[in-house]
This record gives structure tokens, C-alpha cells and sequence, in this order.
């Protein structure tokens, strides 16, 4: 039997507010356990919330921009349940009336089609603590650093049909919460978790199978290989005759695989209704319009501005505005350098994005500022040194050894421009070569257009690179007469 | 409205209590005689009546976005039944 | 001293006739010495109150003394006072010693009063006898075989021994007005949102409201004065200027427009009850207001509604209880699931536990819509019933409670029969409203409290009718002998 695989998404976005949803916290990352865990984060007996506003902006700034309704009044619910990193025994999330209803989000698969897909939902909720497993005396710790902290649920329709489509809505979200500065989407950090619900149902059958929920996966990486892994389980299970059972499973980046969570087996019953401590929130029609107006340039516009402003092929334009980090990366390079954008695209896409794959780090942490490498292609373009010698200088720029003028100025890297040193290069290497000059000057147009090549080679070797190409072509072609 | 022995064990298990067995017909009694109380409810007449989920028809005031708190771990942990390294202790806990 | 108003202590503080470190120092060796027959207070804070004595006096001799500084009064145990046990009246609470200050006791403190200690009451505020305090039951000073009522019983039972001058209580179906009512004293339950609930230990959050009980509306409308106002703390608090509660106290009554729910004396209302409150209502009549009959139909809506309400947000409320950062924890857990379960079931008394189960089976899947959706359906007809009855009159008044008190031990094995003795009050809760319950008289020597209820936002008018009222009568001038003479 041929299998249809459906996809939908439940992605949790970690905002960056400096303080938690209900609480005056801050919200670093990597603070001592439980120093940013207040009265109201440890759920003392006595204590009540107050709702942030930052959130409540950042989450309808993500609906505008995801063209969802948003509901002008919406309502905080109690999840409850027990779990020892969930303070009050209940989380506060929302139900009926969350911040964003219906959107949706398109997505460009790698043969450049597009594909709508439905969101269902986007909803406030705060974040619970963590378990820490190391053993304690055969007890686990528990750190509340966490708890508190905003987070934007963002639920899709299960309008997915591959890992390849899941993935790329992951990673349009991630750069869309990252382009209106709504989330640092720092993934290794947990600012984006994903809960992955698939199901599998014959080609051409409308009804939906039963699915599973692999909870909170936080790599592009580990989505592709729960997706893959879930649909070959859940094939193998039909194909055998068995059913599939709708459970929360968890999975074991070492193992590679996932196994049903033990601890949710018993099916939860989490008791919702509206929080007493909190009213509804309502928004006005001007406070949404001020959001929207103030949406800052996205990805789409961002692709077609670059191919209109810079002449970029619409390739080369994805490439650079996947990630606002990287387009605005781009366009520092481009402004101080004053080089054709052109240059500065291939500097960024090939040089610099394949250098920061190879060292496993992003953009944020290059070690050549977006400033440096403009100062780089300047000196390109100024002629200062060739784009060949560009490459030895970017390197040495790599390892941290100065900017583009001084490792130039160290390495004494500078183009030969004087006309006369050149010519006595030239005069050089034609004297010592007198064989390869009978040759060139007894063949014709063609051959000769190679055998000029062996002369340019020999006066470069002999200027250590620096001369300057152009030059040395002219003279030759005047002295080879 | 009449609760079963099962029914009690089932909410006090979502409600994390623990009930002697033999405690059971008692709780299961006192509980159904509440739930006959509450069974007055479905005399009211409530067509299109909204429900009032608070008092006042007020609205969410929100915060500034700023952060008011310090850390207070010692403090706060004084009163902790078990800690360690400043993390809450709690029997191992399996996800 | 100790049978002098808040008011007149004012003036011998003010006048210099007395000390606060005296004051305070004769109502701590009152409670030690009469307190044992109450057990009205769960704690004495000797220490912390004698240091604030003493700074009350400092702050008075240098000329910056408030009309309630160097005041001693009691703070029901459900407030959490920095430094201090805070016990909400439970075992599981019984080592809590709260990291902060409740917004009432902060602004109580600010404004000078004196802590004594905290006062008795109904685990968790759930109950109407205070026979359910992990602490044991309190008794009433009136007659020490009968209850004083709940869950503020011990503020209730201390005032009306005079082993303090006034204290705070907590009201979320009639937990102060009912107390106030079986122990001959005065107590006041604002509108919702009045009075900071941060601090104050939830049981049913949107019920929940703090209060004065005092001896005298005067008494109430001062301590109202400092409880009252908005707080940023707490999203539900009311974001407008306090009204000046002691502004209105010596209005006339002339055209006050009384009325007299026709529900409120029907069978289950005592006799002797029925017949104070007949004359009471004479009495204000007589001082110029009218009275007239009039009809809430939702009357005997009010407790089902509230018996789905206040348990669904309880079971919620202390889920947080849960033996991992603070309070009881059972010895030797198991596992996750043992620790929950016992340090709940050994740390919660049956009550409390009776509510929770009940809380979580209103709103568990399947249940949801035919008991908490219908009961906040009928909350609001309950709110709109009243919303018509005020467009007749003005406050509507009948008695407290159903009858003047039972015997210790009477009711304890029958919770509805419990509930049912707050069928006057809880109407008011569900609907925000602020009452008070007034001495009104005595029926087989025991008192009897009249409820007035207003308007949203009508506490400086209900003050006012019962201020009158009670420089017309002398019912709260009445103590118990045996605590007094």
C-alpha cells in the first residue's frame, strides 16, 4: 500500500521579553539555578500574576504578519496538572479566545515551489522549569530559573506531507520570529521547541489516521530524523496489521529513536477554566494597527527588494535573506565597502557562510565583522589587492590577525601598480624565456591566447602575486610583437 | 448524582490524594451528597446567559515590561523541605 | 482599656493617657491569660508587636503618628506576614514561615497598627464553624460550647472577647459577616477588588475578599481607610481612587430606601433570629429610611452555584501545595507520586480534601459544561437579580445567618447542613458586592447580626446606615462576661 504522511507543528517560541509573562523576573539564559526564580515563579501560597506587555505585543506583532485574525479579547486558562517543574500545579496558558486565531505562513520548498500552510492558533502560555536528572542521592533537581518565561504556542494545521515541508515551515517561523525581533530563536538554547504530531493514512483517503506527539524536539536536525523514524514505525505497525496508538512519545537524540513518554501514559485530564486571577485582555483596533504598521521589512519583501536594489539573482537573494542576521550582515558589507553587491554576495554567501559551516558556529559569532569584510572587498576594488590575494587576507582575518589593511601591510600583500617595476618584471621574464617566445610569436590567435598564460604565470611567480593582472596583460601584449 | 468507589479513586488520583481504601464509601457518600446540592443548578434557566467568570466587568491591566526582581535563592530555600546546590530535590522523576 | 473602640484608643494614644507599648502589653497579657478558653489565635507575636509598639511610640513623639499608629490589632492567619508562620489554619502550612508581606499587612504597618498574632480559622478558609482548623476549633465567647462561626472565627471570637481591638478577616461566602454575626460584633466584606488579595492565601479567587471586623462601623471604616486601595500586584484590583470610607459615616438615613428580600425570611430562618431583625429594621426605619419587599429569585441558587465555584478554583488554587518548595512533606517518598499523594492527604484535612475532590471532578472532561459553565451562567443571573433589586432600593438587609449559632461538634459531620448556614451570604460574593453584618440584638443569649448589602462600590453608604444604626442601639457595646467584666 502506498502511505500518505500528515504533519502538523506545534511550535513553542521562547520571547524575548527582558522579563517572565506574569512576573518581574529577568529571563537569562544560563543564570545560577533558581536565582531568577521570584515568589510568584516558585508559586508561594499568597501570590498573583501580572501580565507583561511585551508579550502580549510580540505575540500579536507575529499574527499580524502571519495575516491571522486576532481575537480582542482573549482569555488566560489554567492547564492543570502535577509535575514537580510546574510550580502551581497548573500552568497558565490559554483555551477558548487565544491572542492569534487562524493565519497562515508560506513556505518555499527546494524546487522553489510555494506551499500555504494553516495556522491554527498562536497562544501565550508561560514556561514550566527544568529537571535536572544528575543524580542527587537517587533524587533530581529542580531549577524554576525557567519557569515563568513567556513563550508563543504556535499551532499548525497538519497541512504538512514530508520532513522536507516540515522542516522548511520550522525554518520559516525561525527566521520570521527572529525578523520581528519577537524571539532570539537561539534553537541549542531552547528558544524553539517543536512538538511534532504525525500520522499516517493511505494515498487518497481523506480521513486522518491516528497520530503521536513527539514532544519538545530542538533541532532542525532531530525534526528531520523523528519525522523520518516516526514514519517508518508507523508504516512497519500498519503494514503488520497492528494499530498505531495515540501517545506522547519522547525522543533520544543518542539512541536516534523515540519511545513513548512513561510518565504521560495515563491519558491527561487537565481540568481548563478561565484564570480568576486574571481579567481578559482586551486589545483595541488602533493598538493592532500601530503593530502592523510598525511590522519591520520581512522575509518575502526582504528576497524581492534584494533582487530589484542589489540585481542579486533570486537564489543568491534567498540565500542572504533566510536569516535577518545574514541579510543584514549583507548589506554592512555592502555599504562599507561601496563594492558591487554583487561581490559582496558571493564574498557572504560562499566565503563566509562556508567558512562559519565548516566551523560549526553562525553569523552571530563570526569572527570577521560584517564592518571588516567590507574593508576587505574595498581593497579589492580599489585595486589594492586582487580577489585572489583577498582570499589569503580573509583567511588571516579568520584567525584573528588584524583587519584587511594591516595583515596586508604585514604581509606586505599590496598590489605592484608601478608601471616601471612592472615593465622590468616583464622585460625580465621575456629575456630569460626566449624559446617560449619564438613558439608564441610562429602560432596564431588561438594558440597564442593560451601560450600568453605561461608569461603571466612567470611574472606573477616573480612579483609573488602582487602584480596587477591588468598591467602585466597590456604589457605583454605590446612587448610580444 | 451518586459517585462509585471507582469514580472517587479516579478524581482523587487527578487530584493527587491519597484515600484509605476503607475511607472510600465515606468520601463517595459526602461527595454525592454535595453533588445533589449542586444538582439545584440545572433548575436555573440560563438561555443565552453569558457566563461570569469574574464579579466586576473589569479588564487585564497590563505590566511594563522591566525587571523588578532579585535573586533571593537563600532566602526563599530556607523554607524548602529538601534542597541541594540550589535545585529542589524530588524523588527521581522519569519523563 | 479593653473595651474601648479603636476610635477612643486613637484619642488616649493621641491625648498621651497611654502608651502603645502599654496598650499593646495589656492586650498580649489578655490574650495569654484568656485565650486559652478560645483558642482564638494560632500565634502570639509578642516580639514582633512590642518592637512595633515601641516605634509607634517613637513615630508619635516625633509628631508624624497616624490616626491608627500604635493600634494593636490581629491579622487572620490566611495573611502572610514576613518572618512569621503563616498557616492558612493547616498542617500543611504549620512550617511555613512567610518570605513576605501580604499588601494588607504592608499597608496595615505603614500605617502604624500593632501585630498581636494571628487568628484562628477554617483550614484554608473553608468552612463556617471553625471546627476544621488544624489548630483545633475555636469557641465562641459568648458561650464556649458553641461555635463562632467561619472561617474568621478566631478574628471574630478575639474582637468580641476584646483580646484585640479589631482584626483583619477574610470573606468568600460569608466568612466574615458570619462570624461577626455569631460573636455580637461588626464586620464588613468590601466589593471584589477593593482590598489587595496579594498575600492573602487563595481559596477561591474570585470570591475572595479581605475585611475589617471591629466592634463599631467608625472602627471598620478607619482600619478601611489603610486596607483599602488599588494594587499593582494584583491584576484584579480595583484601579480607582479609594473612597474616604470615615466621609459619609454622619449622613442622615432620611430617604433610604430599604430592602427586604422576601426570600431571606422564609422557613430555615430562626424565630429569635427572624424577631431581632424585625426590630432592627424598626429601628433604622425610625431614623428615616423606607422599607419595602422585594424578590431575589435566585436566592436558593446562590449555594449550589457557589459549591461548584469556590471548589473548582480551590482544587486549582492548592494544587500548589505539593511538598516540594515549602510547607509539609511526607517522611520518606517513594516516588513523585508518593510524595504528592501523602504530603497532600497527611498535610490537608478532610474538609479541604472533600473540596478539592469535589473542585477537580466539576471541572474534569465530560463535567465541565453541565457544572461549571451552568453555575457561572447562574452567577450571572444571581449578579443581575440584584443589579434589579437596586434599581428599587437602596441596600438590601435581612439577617446574617439562619440562626444565631449551633454547638460545637453540631454540624461538623454534615457538610450541607454546613453550607447551608451561609445561604444569606454567599449570594454576595458571587456577585462582588460589599455587606456588612451589624449587632442587631440577642435571641437564648446569643447575638444576632443584621446584613446590610450595597451597591458595588457603596461601602462609605452601608458604613454610614450602620454607624447610625449603632448610635441609636447599643447591641455592639455588649461583651461576653466572662471575657470582659
Amino acid at each position: 500500500m502506498s502511505w500518505e504522511t500528515v504533519i502538523g507543528l506545534e511550535i513553542h517560541v521562547q520571547l524575548a521579553t527582558q522579563s517572565k509573562i506574569f512576573s518581574g523576573s529577568a529571563i537569562k539564559f544560563g543564570a545560577e539555578p533558581n536565582t531568577q526564580a521570584s515568589l510568584v515563579d516558585l508559586g508561594m501560597p499568597g501570590v498573583l500574576p501580572v501580565l507583561n506587555e511585551d508579550a502580549i505585543k510580540k505575540a500579536i506583532t507575529f499574527g499580524t504578519a502571519i495575516d491571522a485574525k486576532i481575537n480582542q479579547k482573549s482569555v488566560f486558562a489554567r492547564k492543570n496538572y502535577f509535575y514537580p517543574d510546574l510550580p502551581k500545579g497548573y500552568q497558565i496558558s490559554q483555551l477558548d479566545l487565544p491572542i492569534v486565531d487562524k493565519g497562515h505562513l508560506d513556505i518555499t520548498l527546494e524546487d522553489g515551489s510555494v506551499k500555504r500552510i494553516g495556522v491554527t492558533r498562536a497562544h501565550l502560555e508561560e514556561d514550566a522549569g527544568k529537571s535536572l536528572h544528575e543524580d542527587y542521592h537517587g533524587m533530581t533537581g529542580i531549577d524554576l530559573n525557567r519557569a515563568g518565561t513567556p513563550l508563543l504556542e504556535i499551532v499548525s494545521e497538519p497541512d504538512m506531507r514530508s520532513a522536507e515541508e516540515a522542516i522548511a515551515y520550522v525554518k520559516t517561523i525561525h527566521s520570521l520570529v527572529q525578523y520581528l525581533d519577537i524571539s532570539d530563536g537561539n534553537m541549542a538554547e531552547g528558544s524553539m521547541r517543536c512538538d511534532i504530531n504525525i500520522s499516517m493514512r493511505p494515498k487518497g483517503q481523506e480521513e486522518y489516521g491516528t497520530r503521536t506527539e513527539t514532544k519538545n524536539v530542538n533541532s532542525f536536525r532531530f525534526i528531520e530524523k523523528v519525522i523520518r523514524g516516526e514514519v517508518i514505525r508507523q508504516i512497519d505497525e500498519l503494514e503488520a496489521g497492528n494499530k498505531i496508538h495515540q501517545e506522547t512519545r519522547l525522543y533520544d537524540s543518542v539512541k536516534d529513536e523515540t519511545r513513548p513518554m512513561r510518565s504521560k501514559e495515563e491519558a491527561n485530564d487537565y481540568r481548563y477554566f478561565p484564570d480568576p486571577n486574571l481579567l481578559p485582555v482586551i486589545t483595541t483596533d488602533e493598538y493592532i494597527q500601530t503593530i502592523r504598521e510598525s511590522l519591520p521589512e520581512l522575509p518575502g519583501q526582504k528576497i524581492e527588494r534584494f533582487q530589484k536594489e542589489y540585481e542579486l539573482k533570486e537564489y543568491d537573494a534567498r540565500v542572504l535573506a533566510a536569516s535577518k542576521a545574514v541579510a543584514n550582515y549583507f548589506e554592512t558589507v555592502v555599504t562599507t565597502s561601496g563594492a558591487k553587491a554583487k561581490l559582496a554576495a558571493n564574498w557572504v554567501t560562499s566565503e563566509l557562510l562556508g567558512a562559519l559551516n565548516k566551523a560549526g558556529t553562525d553569523i552571530q559569532h563570526s569572527p570577521v565583522s560584517a564592518e571588516h569584510l567590507g574593508e576587505l572587498l574595498q581593497r579589492i576594488t580599489d585595486n589594492t589587492i586582487s580577489g585572489k590575494i583577498a582570499k589569503t587576507v580573509f583567511e588571516a582575518m579568520w584567525n584573528g590577525e588584524g583587519s584587511a589593511d594591516d595583515i596586508i601591510e604585514a604581509k606586505d600583500l599590496k598590489q605592484e601598480t608601478d608601471s616601471g617595476a612592472i615593465e622590468a618584471l616583464v622585460d625580465e621574464v621575456i629575456a630569460n624565456n626566449p624559446a617560449q617566445v619564438e613558439q608564441f610569436l610562429a602560432a596564431d590567435e588561438n594558440k597564442r591566447k593560451k601560450l600568453v598564460g605561461f608569461f603571466v604565470g612567470q611574472i606573477m611567480k616573480a612579483s609573488k602575486g602582487k602584480a596587477n593582472p591588468q598591467q602585466v596583460n597590456q604589457l605583454l601584449t605590446q612587448k610580444l610583437k | 448524582m451518586a459517585l462509585d468507589k471507582s469514580e472517587v479513586k479516579d478524581i482523587a488520583h487527578l487530584a493527587r490524594i491519597a484515600i484509605d481504601e476503607d475511607k472510600i464509601p465515606e468520601y463517595a457518600s459526602s461527595l454525592s451528597s454535595i453533588l445533589d446540592l449542586v444538582e439545584q443548578l440545572q433548575s436555573a434557566d440560563t438561555d443565552n446567559i453569558e457566563p461570569m467568570a469574574h464579579p466586576l466587568d473589569a479588564t487585564q491591566r497590563l505590566r511594563e515590561d522591566a525587571v523588578t526582581e532579585s535573586n533571593h535563592r537563600e532566602e526563599y530555600q530556607s523554607i524548602a523541605p529538601a534542597t541541594e546546590d540550589g535545585l529542589y530535590l524530588v524523588p527521581k522523576v522519569i519523563d | 482599656m479593653h473595651n474601648k473602640t479603636l476610635v477612643e484608643l486613637s484619642q488616649q494614644l493621641s491625648s498621651g493617657a497611654l502608651s502603645s507599648v502599654e496598650l499593646t502589653q495589656h492586650y498580649l497579657d489578655r490574650i495569654r491569660q484568656l485565650d486559652p478558653q478560645l483558642n482564638s489565635f494560632i500565634s502570639i507575636t509578642d516580639e514582633l508587636a512590642l518592637g512595633q509598639a515601641k516605634a509607634a511610640d517613637e513615630r508619635r513623639a516625633a509628631g508624624s503618628a497616624g490616626p491608627l499608629t500604635g493600634i494593636p490589632i490581629a491579622h487572620k492567619d490566611i495573611f502572610c506576614t514576613k518572618g512569621y508562620r503563616t498557616s492558612a489554619g493547616s498542617k500543611m502550612l504549620d512550617n511555613f514561615i512567610s518570605p513576605y508581606d501580604a499588601t494588607v499587612v504592608e499597608k496595615l504597618n505603614t500605617a502604624g497598627t500593632i501585630t498581636l498574632g494571628k487568628t484562628n480559622m477554617d483550614e484554608f478558609a473553608m468552612g463556617s464553624s471553625n471546627e476544621t482548623s488544624f489548630y483545633g476549633a475555636v469557641k465562641n465567647p459568648w458561650n464556649t460550647d458553641y461555635v463562632p462561626g467561619g472561617s474568621s472565627g478566631g478574628s471574630a471570637a478575639c474582637v468580641a472577647a476584646r483580646l484585640a481591638p479589631a482584626a483583619t478577616g477574610t470573606d468568600t461566602g460569608g466568612s466574615i459577616r458570619q462570624p461577626a454575626s455569631l460573636c455580637g460584633i461588626t464586620g464588613l466584606k468590601p466589593t471584589y477588588g477593593s482590598i489587595s488579595r496579594w498575600g492573602m492565601i487563595a481559596f477561591a479567587s474570585s470570591l475572595d475578599q479581605a475585611g475589617p471586623m471591629t466592634q463599631t462601623a467608625e472602627d471598620a471604616a478607619l482600619l478601611m481607610n489603610a486596607m483599602a486601595g488599588f494594587d499593582c500586584k494584583d491584576s484584579t484590583s480595583l484601579n480607582r481612587e479609594a473612597p474616604n470610607y470615615t466621609g459619609e459615616l454622619n449622613n442622615s438615613l432620611e430617604g433610604l430606601r430599604i430592602g427586604l428580600p422576601k426570600e431571606f425570611f422564609k422557613e430555615g430562618l430562626d424565630a429569635g433570629v427572624q424577631q431581632v431583625i424585625e426590630t432592627a429594621i424598626k429601628e433604622i426605619e425610625g431614623l428615616g429610611a423606607s422599607v419595602k419587599e422585594i424578590s431575589l429569585t435566585t436566592t436558593e441558587l446562590a449555594v449550589p452555584a457557589y459549591y461548584v465555584i469556590a471548589p473548582a478554583e480551590a482544587s486549582s488554587n492548592l494544587s500548589r501545595f505539593d511538598g516540594v518548595r515549602y510547607g509539609y512533606r511526607c517522611d520518606n517518598p517513594t516516588d513523585l507520586e508518593d510524595l504528592y499523594k501523602r504530603s497532600r492527604s497527611e498535610g490537608f484535612g478532610e474538609e479541604v480534601k472533600r473540596r478539592i475532590l469535589i473542585g477537580a471532578y466539576v471541572l474534569s472532561a465530560g463535567f465541565y459544561d453541565a457544572y461549571y459553565v451552568k453555575a457561572q451562567k447562574t452567577r450571572r443571573l444571581i449578579k443581575n437579580d440584584f443589579d434589579r433589586a437596586f434599581t428599587e432600593v437602596d441596600v438590601i438587609m435581612g439577617p446574617t445567618a439562619p440562626s444565631a449559632g449551633f454547638a460545637l461538634g453540631e454540624k461538623a459531620d454534615d457538610p450541607v447542613s454546613m453550607y447551608l448556614s451561609d445561604i444569606y451570604t454567599i449570594a454576595v460574593n458571587l456577585a462582588g458586592l460589599p455587606a456588612m453584618s451589624v449587632p442587631a440584638g440577642f435571641t437564648a443569649g446569643l447575638p444576632v447580626g443584621l446584613q446590610m448589602i450595597g451597591r458595588h462600590f457603596s461601602e462609605p453608604r452601608l458604613l454610614n446606615i450602620a454607624h447610625q444604626f449603632q448610635q441609636a442601639t447599643d447591641w455592639h457595646k455588649q461583651t461576653p462576661e466572662a471575657f470582659t467584666k
